[in-house]
């Protein structure tokens, strides 16, 4: 009977049911730069250079990204050689690893159900990672305690920052939440605001004074926002992406000042906090300022704060390792936010490994801490030399300014374009920086993320590049970003 | 307005029911035990209040928190999951409890709520193992200790990395020469059906993808808002999705007297009713079965496309149990290659999504989060927009990939390895199916329990008798009846399993689901408490003590 029904009175299979009029609208608006068109052109370009065309270059050079080991940077022996004993146990037998390599693996592997990396594992994370990650927090913040039941093990600490946001996503019309988030910002939180349906809240920068925050441009931010919107989530990127500042301490007290006396939820991305390269610059946690302003602040601004695996002198982002510690959630919420990471039952088992090694590196009388010392501060100090060499270079070519790469992994240059490419590339429906980024590519093999992506001030222009590449290689690249932006400028003066 | 029919009342209609919670609780102080009843089941509530008395919640007056339960995404709470739920915080913490020297009538907890293979004693296969440890420390591709096709394997992966590294981002659809491997073995699996790679995109585990894909099918309002048609008994990854993106739960119920079969008219009845009030346009499939453990029909699976190709459905099928059938005359059919054999006009319209994972079949690697999905007849624009998505969580991880691309491209038969790796393999499945025969014959030797056969995936979901006296104990208590008996059973034995209304079930039904992954040994062992703690509970509240 329903068979009839349906052949009968059913339409015509006419079109697809999912189209790009009937999908989610809200994924539509998401924009990624990071890994938008131009890295997409890249990676043609790339297949284009195997199969033999001929090219004003002979490799595509991938500054588009923080993937340090594609880059070339090694990998830090201890790390690996502890994942590979907790994915073949027989290696525990093996003479060949050092006892400290087989004592982590033992450990970490006694935590795991049946004893292997490929169970599940409890949704939050790992027990004993959960313990190695409080502790170094402690240590980091200088006995400022930290409590294991506050550390979720997240899948990166983009999973994070999207989960957090998740469950502060709420109201419709004016009660909508509100994200404040920094310009320019790492577009992951433009993306996700997007796909939830959030309010992007901007503010700005002040590319003036090395991309420092102003209280006042918070202020103003804020007000503007709560007329059409709820603010609700203030998101601060410390070091800086793209924009490679340090926050000062006082700065930090002066945010968490305001978050309290506007009731905001704080997400601090501290992703970078082993980067930073500047003399006089040093790394606060949000955490540890918060408890050091007194009871009256630490025991009521909410506050989550994230790291990963991916970047500092690690660069494994293919681990997909993070954590994030939540401060002063309410604990109905905190058990909402325990069931909503279970449905994705647990983090990757490896990049939970991973993430407890980073927190419980080799100590010293250790038999690995004298190598694993020496990749640690091999590969951060190639950053520091590198953060530098790239603000000189970029501040020698006439139309480009750079501010002083303080942390993180990247330069974030001011261009100015001539009039003429600016409408160009407007008659061409483009971002002028995006034009210049993909002539930039298509002339010289460098790939980056032109500034429009990550958000700037009206009028202005720039482009994100990684600091990552070998310092060889990397003079090379900014000597022929330095050819290029001058034969741009005379073509279109 | 909309009545939903009888049957479908147990599972309620969420929106309503949790709106009422949810507006009940606002009113209510929190410290009643009524307070946290919204969507979770009054028996978490204990936990939570106990949790809450523990954390000794600092004194009224502190600043009004910017995320309550009030000012919390609602949409977030509506979201169960069961199979981690109440019940399983529950037995961690009487596992804790034992372990701190606390005494229970049993010595240990067995966790039979989950798929989790090695937590459960089962040994990982060696070469996927292997090869995993050669990507992640390639010093030891100079090791003799391990085999050359398995470093054959790590080298060529590591080509595909970016700098030769497992820690380096991969593509956000993950490595090539993986998705190249992946649609060679569908090729393969499939009798020569053709699959492009660029249609494969590797996951973070199959939920992932699955999230993915609902996400991008969930639009529109109010009667033309997203209707999901998803089986019932479903895995509550489902429900949970659908809760999360707010999209509209269509339930077809799969048919209990008939071995869980799927029944056509039953979906053409879901499809009338649910287009009164939202759109529906993706169907779930789970084939084999979870929870239910049924492997559909050639016949079944054609009536399915079938029904989508007609109604305009975009069809979803999670295959992640394709190597897990052992039934003898049952057999696994994939989706895709019954829909090429339906012929040119059902292959190049009916829009498909089927899912792979590497935490279930013979491997049972989990803890890598390793999956992918192949998507068929998608529209060019959607399909950009698809790997737009996935590009703001930059890539799965490389173990996980690593580890998926070593199931669909294990060890030849002229390959060294081959013997070693085809005897765990079949030592695994061979173990499966004896479990899965065992599960069914010992339940239902007990009265009051009748299981189904289990003729693939890894669970058992037999329906319970519950007396009416328990039932009504249950209801005071503001409990789910299998759920006060599987927190009985789990107080009493130590055995932790996952009661059918984490599943949805037809009313008055009961069930629970249990693994049949513990080892032949302790799956005797726990079948037997299963077996005395069910006639207790039934003289208890049958009122013959």
């Amino acid at each position: 009977e329903w068979l009839y029904m349906s052949e009968n009175g059913a339409l015509p299979r006419l079109g697809k049911v999912l189209t790009a009029d009937t999908m989610n609208a809200n994924v539509k608006k998401v924009d990624y730069a990071v890994r938008g068109p131009i890295v997409q052109r890249a990676v043609q370009i790339e297949k284009e250079l195997k199969e033999g065309v001929k090219k004003p270059f002979e490799e595509v050079i991938k500054a588009n990204i923080g993937d340090a080991h594609a880059m070339g940077q090694r990998p830090i022996t201890f790390f690996r050689q502890v994942m590979a004993l907790c994915t073949y146990p027989l290696l525990l037998d093996d003479n060949k690893f050092p006892e400290d390599v087989k004592n982590r693996a033992r450990r970490i592997l006694q935590s795991c159900g049946g004893n292997s990396i490929g169970a599940y594992t409890t949704s939050q994370g790992i027990d004993c990672v959960r313990h190695d990650v409080a502790n170094y927090i402690q240590r980091r913040d200088g006995g400022i305690p930290s409590d294991p039941d506050n550390i979720y093990l997240t899948t990166g600490a983009s999973d994070g920052i999207v989960t957090i946001l998740k469950l502060l996503n709420t109201g419709e019309g004016r009660t909508r939440t509100g994200v404040m988030i920094s310009i320019p910002q790492y577009p992951l939180y433009s993306a996700s605001i997007a796909e939830l349906g959030a309010v992007q809240v901007n503010y700005y920068l002040n590319e003036e004074k090395c991309w420092s925050l102003d209280i006042s441009e918070l202020q103003r931010s804020l007000q503007a926002a709560r007329e059409h919107c709820n603010p609700s989530v203030l998101c601060i990127i410390n070091p800086g992406n793209p924009t490679g500042q340090v926050q000062s301490r006082q700065c930090i007290e002066d945010v968490i000042q305001f978050a309290a006396k506007e009731n905001l939820f704080l997400m601090a991305d501290e992703v970078y906090q082993d980067n930073v390269y500047a003399e006089g610059c040093e790394f606060h946690s949000f955490k540890k300022v918060l408890f050091e302003m007194g009871p009256e602040y630490s025991s009521k601004v909410e506050l989550a704060s994230f790291h990963s695996t991916s970047k500092c002198y690690m660069g494994e982002c293919g681990f997909r390792g993070g954590y994030m510690e939540v401060i002063n959630m309410d604990p109905e919420v905190k058990a909402q936010l325990t069931k909503l990471v279970s449905v994705r039952l647990c983090p990757p088992a490896p990049g939970q490994a991973l993430m407890d090694l980073v927190v419980n590196s080799p100590q010293p009388g250790e038999p690995s801490h004298q190598t694993f010392m020496k990749e640690r501060t091999a590969i951060l100090s190639a950053l520091a030399e590198k953060a530098k060499l790239t603000e000189q270079i970029l501040n020698t070519v006439p139309g480009i300014s750079c501010n002083p790469v303080q942390g993180a992994m990247y330069s974030f240059p001011r261009i100015t374009l001539p009039e003429r490419s600016i409408n160009e590339a407007k008659a061409k429906g483009q971002a002028p920086d995006m034009f210049y980024c993909m002539k930039l590519l298509e002339e010289t093999g460098i790939c980056l993320v032109p500034g429009s992506g990550f958000g700037q001030r009206e009028g202005t222009y720039h482009f994100r590049m990684t600091i990552l590449p070998p310092t060889d290689k990397l003079k090379t690249l900014l000597n022929k970003l330095k050819e290029f932006h001058q034969k741009f400028t005379q073509q279109y003066s | 307005m909309y009545a939903p029919p009888t049957e479908t009342e147990n599972l309620g209609n969420r929106k309503s029911r949790n709106t009422g919670c949810d507006n009940g609780e606002s009113l209510r102080p929190s410290h009643t035990p009524t307070g946290c009843g919204n969507s979770y089941s009054a028996g978490y509530c204990s936990f939570i209040l106990s949790a809450k008395a523990s954390a000794g919640r600092l004194d009224g007056k502190m600043r009004e928190k910017t995320l309550t339960m009030d000012t919390l995404n609602p949409q977030v709470k509506a979201v169960e999951y069961a199979v981690r739920g109440p019940i399983v915080i529950k037995a961690g913490e009487i596992e804790r409890y034992l372990e701190e020297g606390g005494t229970k009538p049993f010595s240990e907890v067995i966790k039979a709520n989950i798929g989790d293979a090695h937590a459960m004693g089962q040994q990982p296969i060696t070469f996927l193992r292997q090869v995993v440890a050669l990507c992640t420390f390639p010093e030891l591709m100079d090791s003799p200790s391990f085999p050359e096709d398995a470093k054959w394997r790590a080298r060529r992966i590591l080509q595909g990395c970016g700098g030769h590294s497992l820690g380096s981002y991969s593509a956000s659809p993950g490595v090539e020469c993986i998705r190249k491997d992946i649609a060679a073995y569908i090729e393969q699996r499939d009798e020569g059906v053709p699959s492009d790679w660029e249609n494969i995109y590797l996951t973070t585990g199959a939920s992932d993808g699955i999230m993915t894909i609902l996400r991008l099918l969930v639009s529109g309002k109010d009667s033309s808002r997203t209707g999901v048609m998803i089986p019932i008994p479903q895995y509550p990854l489902y429900s949970a999705a659908i809760s999360e993106m707010d999209a509209v739960q269509v339930n077809y119920y799969l048919d209990e007297d008939n071995c869980w079969a799927l029944d056509i008219n039953e979906l053409h009845r879901a499809h009338q009713a649910a287009k009164q009030h939202c759109q529906p346009r993706v169907i779930c499939i789970i084939n084999p079965g979870n929870p239910t453990g049924q492997v559909q029909s050639k016949k079944c699976i054609e009536e399915v496309l079938h029904f989508a190709y007609e109604e305009n459905l975009f069809v979803m099928s999670d295959e992640v149990y394709q190597d897990n059938v052992y039934a003898p005359d049952c057999q696994f059919h994939s989706f895709k290659k019954v829909l090429y054999e339906m012929g040119p006009e059902y292959f190049s319209s009916v829009e498909l999504v089927s899912f792979h994972s590497t935490s279930k079949g013979y491997t049972g690697e989990c803890g890598f989060r390793g999956g992918y999905m192949e998507v068929i007849n998608m529209d060019p624009e959607v399909k950009a927009q698809l790997v737009k998505l996935l590009s703001v969580r930059l890539c799965p991880p490389l173990a996980g990939q690593a580890a998926m691309d070593v199931i669909v491209n294990p060890p030849q038969p002229e390959e060294h390895t081959f013997k070693q790796f085809h005897q765990e393999k079949s030592s695994v499945l061979g173990a499966l199916a004896e479990k899965a025969k065992l599960t069914e014959q010992i339940l239902n030797a007990v009265p009051g329990i009748k299981c189904n056969p289990v003729q693939g995936a890894m669970y058992a979901f037999p329906r319970i008798f519950i007396p009416p006296k328990a039932v009504e104990e249950a209801k005071a208590l503001g409990m789910q009846p299998d759920m006060l008996y599987c927190l009985r059973l789990l107080e009493e034995t130590g055995i932790c399993v996952v009661p059918g209304s984490g599943f949805g079930q037809k009313d008055r039904t009961y069930h629970f689901r249990m693994t049949i992954l513990p080892s032949i040994e302790k799956l005797n062992v726990l079948l037997g408490k299963v077996r005395d703690f069910h006639i207790r509970f039934l003289k208890e509240y049958s009122g013959l003590e």
